[in-house]
């Protein structure tokens, strides 16, 4: 059984639909990239998956135990966000939020959840600052570390390294493969083919033409040939 | 100068309005940090003349309690605001500038024709400036509002974290199935709530500067949430005192008084952010 299962979706915005029969699904462990060039649906299809719009038709299931609540995910930035006064350690407690239902205060395993992911993507000693100071790649590991206190099973990244410089880029690729090495299955929208190509399990290329499989089976495909001639 | 304040303090009325000036200032503190950070300060304002306009169409129909018409209609318009925010035909701010001024409007124009006072530009003026409805309050408008002032803050540490998770990131709380939209209806309830409170203070066009100021304050100095919130909450507090002190001792009008001590305490609070490098 899937972890999560898109059945012949269609999906767009403003009542028009720019992605019409996509199915595709991702198993526990499965490491997916979403490609394809702007305008194609990628984030449309985050929304989708996330459940924050609706899909015009087609389905999506979850199995193997997974629900909505299990779901973390890595937005990109917001405007919100860039001058919000907020430590860090208050913004990777929130991924908890979820868990606790009618319930006002945080309880003891939700605190450990979050110093324990603070832990992981080592950014302990940032946990009292402020989070509209901190550089770019941090503000990245703290957003990160809030959706693993979501998740333990399933992150939805959403181009995860817009805007890092390569160092960091790279830092933050091989954060996210250290996750999913650990069994946490992982869906990124992402620009950067290279990166996708090196790290993905599968692709999910997006467009006039849809495309899913296994990275070896997209890398002989004509469309990964086209597209990657494109843009390489 | 103290001796005439302690004479003051003699009168129930005097007492009555530190009161409620105090419960008004902290209850709209609390939700300003929220407001300021969603972008959403204007509805405080739009919202103030929806008030306006409820409160004459009250005194128009003799209402012998006011709240009874102004709390509802002021509630769902803050409702509706919010919720239409994102994805109506109108935008959110077109929206709010269109219900704002077209209540105002309508709420002069009602008082003009309907009124029986002689002396009409002077309620228009008291009800726009709260100049001196804060010195007539009955003891059971004062419970009233030590009512609603107690369970607005109830509510707010109650739901605390949540209106921190949905004011940080809706998204992420609505994915990780957080219901969002209820959180984000009760925000606009209590605003609503705070709005009319505020009103019998500083009168409804100056609401919005006693939810927005301490906020904006607070923000220059602190830098996380919590502190940021519990100090906005003190900033008000003491400003509201002030201001009321103020006005009793050199006779100004008691709104704006404290509208201004906010103003100034937000240029300190303003040169203390920029000498510690809080931004």
């Amino acid at each position: 059984m899937a972890l999560l299962k898109a059945d012949s979706l269609s999906l767009g915005y403003d009542n028009q639909a720019i992605l019409t029969d996509l199915s595709f699904e991702i198993n526990k462990g499965d490491y997916l990239c979403i490609v394809g060039e702007n305008g194609s649906g990628k984030t449309t299809l985050m929304k989708t998956l996330l459940g924050l719009q609706k899909p015009y038709g087609g389905t999506i299931t979850f199995g193997d135990g997974l629900t909505k609540k299990d779901i973390g995910y890595l937005p990109q930035q917001t405007l919100v966000q860039r001058d919000f006064p907020a430590a860090v350690r208050e913004i990777v407690l929130s991924g908890c939020q979820a868990k606790t239902g009618l319930r006002p205060f945080y309880n003891k395993a939700e605190k450990k959840l979050a110093e324990d992911n603070m832990e992981k993507m080592g950014i302990t000693h940032l946990k009292d600052r402020c989070y509209r100071e901190l550089s770019g790649g941090q503000q990245q590991r703290v957003l990160l570390a809030r959706a693993l206190c979501a998740t333990g099973k399933l992150l939805l990244l959403d181009e995860p390294v817009a805007g890092l410089d390569p160092k960091v880029t790279a830092e933050m690729y091989a954060l996210i493969e250290s996750l999913n090495k650990e069994g946490i299955s992982i869906i990124m929208i992402s620009h950067d083919i290279s990166a996708a190509l090196k790290y993905a399990s599968h692709i999910l290329h997006i467009g006039e033409t849809i495309y899913f499989g296994t990275k070896k089976d997209y890398l002989e495909s004509s469309l990964g040939r086209n597209f990657l001639g494109e843009e390489v | 100068m103290i001796d005439k304040l302690i004479m003051y303090l003699q009168y129930p009325f005097v007492r009555y309005a530190i009161i409620v000036a105090v419960l008004i200032a902290l209850c709209s503190s609390l939700l300003g940090v929220t407001l300021v950070l969603k972008r959403f300060s204007y509805i405080g304002d739009g919202l103030s003349h929806v008030a306006f306009g409820a409160m004459a169409v009250a005194t128009v129909l003799k209402l012998t309690n006011n709240m009874l018409l102004i709390l509802p209609v002021t509630v769902l318009s803050a409702v509706l605001l919010l919720r239409k925010g994102n994805n109506a035909k109108i935008k959110g701010d077109a929206a709010i500038a269109m219900i704002s001024v077209g209540a105002l409007a309508f709420g002069y124009l009602i008082m003009n024709v309907f009124s029986t006072s002689s002396n009409l530009s002077g309620d228009v003026c008291s009800t726009l400036f709260g100049a001196t409805s804060i010195l007539t309050l009955k003891p059971k408008e004062v419970i009233l509002c030590i009512v609603l002032s107690v369970l607005v803050v109830a509510i707010f540490i109650f739901f605390y974290n949540k209106i921190f998770a949905v004011t940080f990131d809706e998204d992420f709380s609505k994915a990780s199935g957080v219901k969002t939209n209820a959180y984000n209806l009760l925000i606009a309830i209590i605003i609503a709530v705070i709005i009319v409170l505020a009103m019998n203070l500083v009168g409804s066009l100056l609401i919005s500067a006693l939810v927005i100021f301490p906020a904006l304050s607070a923000m220059r100095i602190f830098r996380n949430f919590k502190q940021v919130t519990i100090f906005s909450a003190i900033i008000s507090v003491i400003c509201a005192l002030l201001g009321l002190i103020v006005s009793i001792l050199a006779e100004t009008p008691i709104g704006s008084t404290i509208v201004a001590v906010d103003v100034v305490v937000f240029g300190i609070c303003w040169v203390i952010g920029k000498i510690t490098g809080g931004r």
